[in-house]
């Protein structure tokens, strides 16, 4: 009961406005997948494109071997969990949870069965005849929950289902969709505005940005090696140096940011450098060394304590960075020190 | 802890009450004063002027022809205007601002300039009987009622419920009737209400619109205050007003009233 959501080309507009455009995305089957990015990128546009609310300008959506895109979406079956529930306020839990069910012909004592069992797994059997006006903010969201997943879809989808949550609960709601996903291998696509949450729950993140895909891989990879500078900002890669090579000596390269700055690379550790690239360094990527040190030379700035390291605003010849220092050797304002990049922590990325 | 009221509170208040109340206290005394005129405070003690006013053929008539009106009005207002309330709120995105403001154009209008125009449009002009003329009249002026009350309570509708619904196996239509319909009911009743009143108490759009044979109970009540001057209108009044007071009680008794200041 579990099927692979294929996304072929897909544009869509509202009015004159184009959202998305040659849109594809392969979801594997079982496979959890967020779609990440901020307001407007087209990531609830997608979702509402699989689920049927919006109709595709062209494109194909496909589910298993079944072809969705011109299927009515009261036909579609697939489980949808809202941002704000949208939980029937004038049924009980237990018929907001069996609705669905009632829709499929289920009736009686198999419905109140299904109906029973699920609340059981999502612990509400004791609020069962209560209306949701009663429930908590997490409670609703577990009611949601079990309504998305007792019709047993082929294809569950969350929008943004944890953004009315206080953070606690969110944390703890996220462990409990994803183990309820992973017990069902119900395909699943997320869609969400928060890194962590993307990150901690999927197995591949699309992070989107203006209706198109910019990265699609498993959280490891996006973090540790974005394709491109817009991914790299996007996960916290503070710094992005453009560099240009001006030297090859074996594996150690010779590169120039602007403003003269010159760094020495060794493509065993960053692996292979174009001639024009950009570097990318997250915060601790960029180690403050003294002034006789190798690296780029720069005046410190403002310094804030981060507990495990001190950060420093720096301001350089090729414009302001952000780099760390070690806790035993606090450095003053206006210092001279050079700023190293730690291969780890850093990426060779395409110019922009 | 009580807080001392000012004295000139109190007087205020009490003349507030005395201005609400006293026309019901008067018209109520007239009604059943027993001389054949009218006055207050009432002389005697009778409820023939009750009974006259059913031994009358013309408010006999007249006050069946207004509840006939009333309710086809009143019904076809809201096959109108839930549809277009709906509408209204779940594409307000997509529709025009101004769309909402058509349908409260009926208000705007002076109701005599309407009563007069839908005379020479509607009556003399498409040639259509009186009664149906009257409808469609009432239709008009209760219209925007249904679709502000409705409106009203449709704005702080979730349309999201309607997706999961849709979402959860059921056809668009029949998710309106199952999950929309049932979170507006109370607006709903409350519209008919509205409507259903401001239909029976008309008084511009219909002078204009009754004809031979054909009248509402106020354009009645005012051919006979124009001849007579006896308790007979008041009779008809209270009847009014109990009209409407039993309108009120059979919601307030099935819902209570509060829902209306929602």
């Amino acid at each position: 009961m579990t099927e692979p959501l294929t996304i072929e080309d897909l544009s869509a507009h509202y009015g004159k406005v184009q959202v998305l455009e040659d849109f594809s995305l392969q979801i594997a089957a079982g496979e959890l997948v967020s779609l990440l990015g901020a307001s407007g990128c087209g990531k609830t546009t997608t979702l509402r494109l699989i689920a049927g609310f919006l109709e595709p300008t062209s494109g194909r959506i496909r589910l298993g071997d079944q072809d969705l895109t011109r299927l009515p979406a009261h036909r579609r079956n697939i489980g949808l969990v809202f941002q704000n529930y949208a939980l029937f306020p004038h049924l009980t839990v237990a018929e907001n949870v069996g609705f669905g069910l009632k829709q499929r012909g289920i009736g009686g004592a198999e419905r109140a069965a299904r109906v029973a069992a699920m609340l059981e797994r999502v612990e509400l059997t004791d609020l069962a005849s209560r209306l949701p006006g009663a429930l908590s903010g997490g409670q609703r969201q577990r009611v949601a929950l079990a309504r998305a997943l007792v019709i047993e879809p082929p294809l569950l989808m969350f929008d943004e289902p944890l953004s009315n949550l206080d953070a606690k609960l969110r944390v703890g709601m996220r462990a409990e969709i994803r183990q309820m996903q992973r017990a069902n291998g119900t395909t699943s696509v997320f869609v969400t505005h928060d890194q962590e949450e993307a990150f901690s729950i999927s197995d591949r993140v699309a992070i989107m940005q203006a209706g198109r895909i910019m990265q699609f891989d498993t959280p490891e990879t996006l973090y540790q090696r974005p394709a491109n500078a817009f991914v790299a900002r996007f996960v916290g890669f503070e710094n992005l140096i453009p560099m240009r090579v001006v030297a090859r000596e074996g594996e150690s390269v010779e590169a120039e940011a602007e403003g003269g700055a010159r760094l020495s690379l060794s493509q065993a550790e960053y692996g292979a450098i174009p001639d024009a690239f950009v570097l990318g360094a997250r915060a601790e990527g960029l180690l403050v060394l003294p002034p006789e040190a190798p690296g780029l030379p720069a005046t410190l700035g403002l310094r804030s304590y981060l507990g495990r390291a001190y950060q420093y605003l720096c301001a350089t010849p090729a414009g302001p960075l952000t780099a760390q220092g070690p806790l035993g050797a606090p450095q003053m304002p206006a210092a001279a020190a050079r700023l190293q990049p730690l291969a780890a922590q850093c990426c060779i990325l395409a110019p922009e | 802890m009580k807080q001392p009221l000012h004295p000139l509170l109190i007087a205020f208040a009490v003349v507030v009450f005395f201005f609400l109340v006293a026309p019901l206290v008067i018209i109520l005394g007239a009604a059943v004063s027993d001389t054949t005129f009218l006055t207050f405070p009432p002389r005697g003690i009778s409820g023939r002027w009750f009974v006259k006013v059913f031994e009358m053929a013309a408010f006999r008539r007249t006050i069946v022809t207004s509840l006939q009106i009333a309710f086809l009005a009143t019904g076809f207002a809201l096959l109108i205007g839930l549809p277009a309330a709906y509408a209204l709120n779940r594409f307000r995105i997509q529709l025009p601002h101004w769309l909402s403001t058509v349908f409260v154009l009926p208000i705007l209008v002076p109701e005599i300039v309407l009563g007069f125009s839908l005379l020479k449009s509607v009556q003399v002009a498409a040639d259509l009987p009186v009664f149906s003329t009257l409808v469609i009249g009432h239709t008009l002026i209760v219209l925007p009622y249904a679709v502000r009350v409705i409106s009203a309570s449709l704005s702080a509708f979730d349309f999201s419920m309607e997706e999961a619904a849709v979402s959860l196996g059921s056809p668009p239509l029949k998710t309106f009737f199952t999950i929309v319909l049932p979170n507006v009911r109370s607006a709903v009743i409350a519209a008919f209400i509205l409507a259903f009143i401001t239909s029976i108490n008309d008084v511009s759009v219909s002078l204009f619109l009754t004809g031979p044979g054909v009248s509402t109970l106020p354009i009645q009540i005012l051919a006979h205050v124009e001849q007579f001057f006896d308790p007979v209108i008041a009779s008809v009044s209270v009847l009014l007003m109990l009209l409407t007071v039993g309108v009120m009680a059979v919601v307030e008794l099935t819902l209570g009233l509060t829902f209306l200041a929602k």
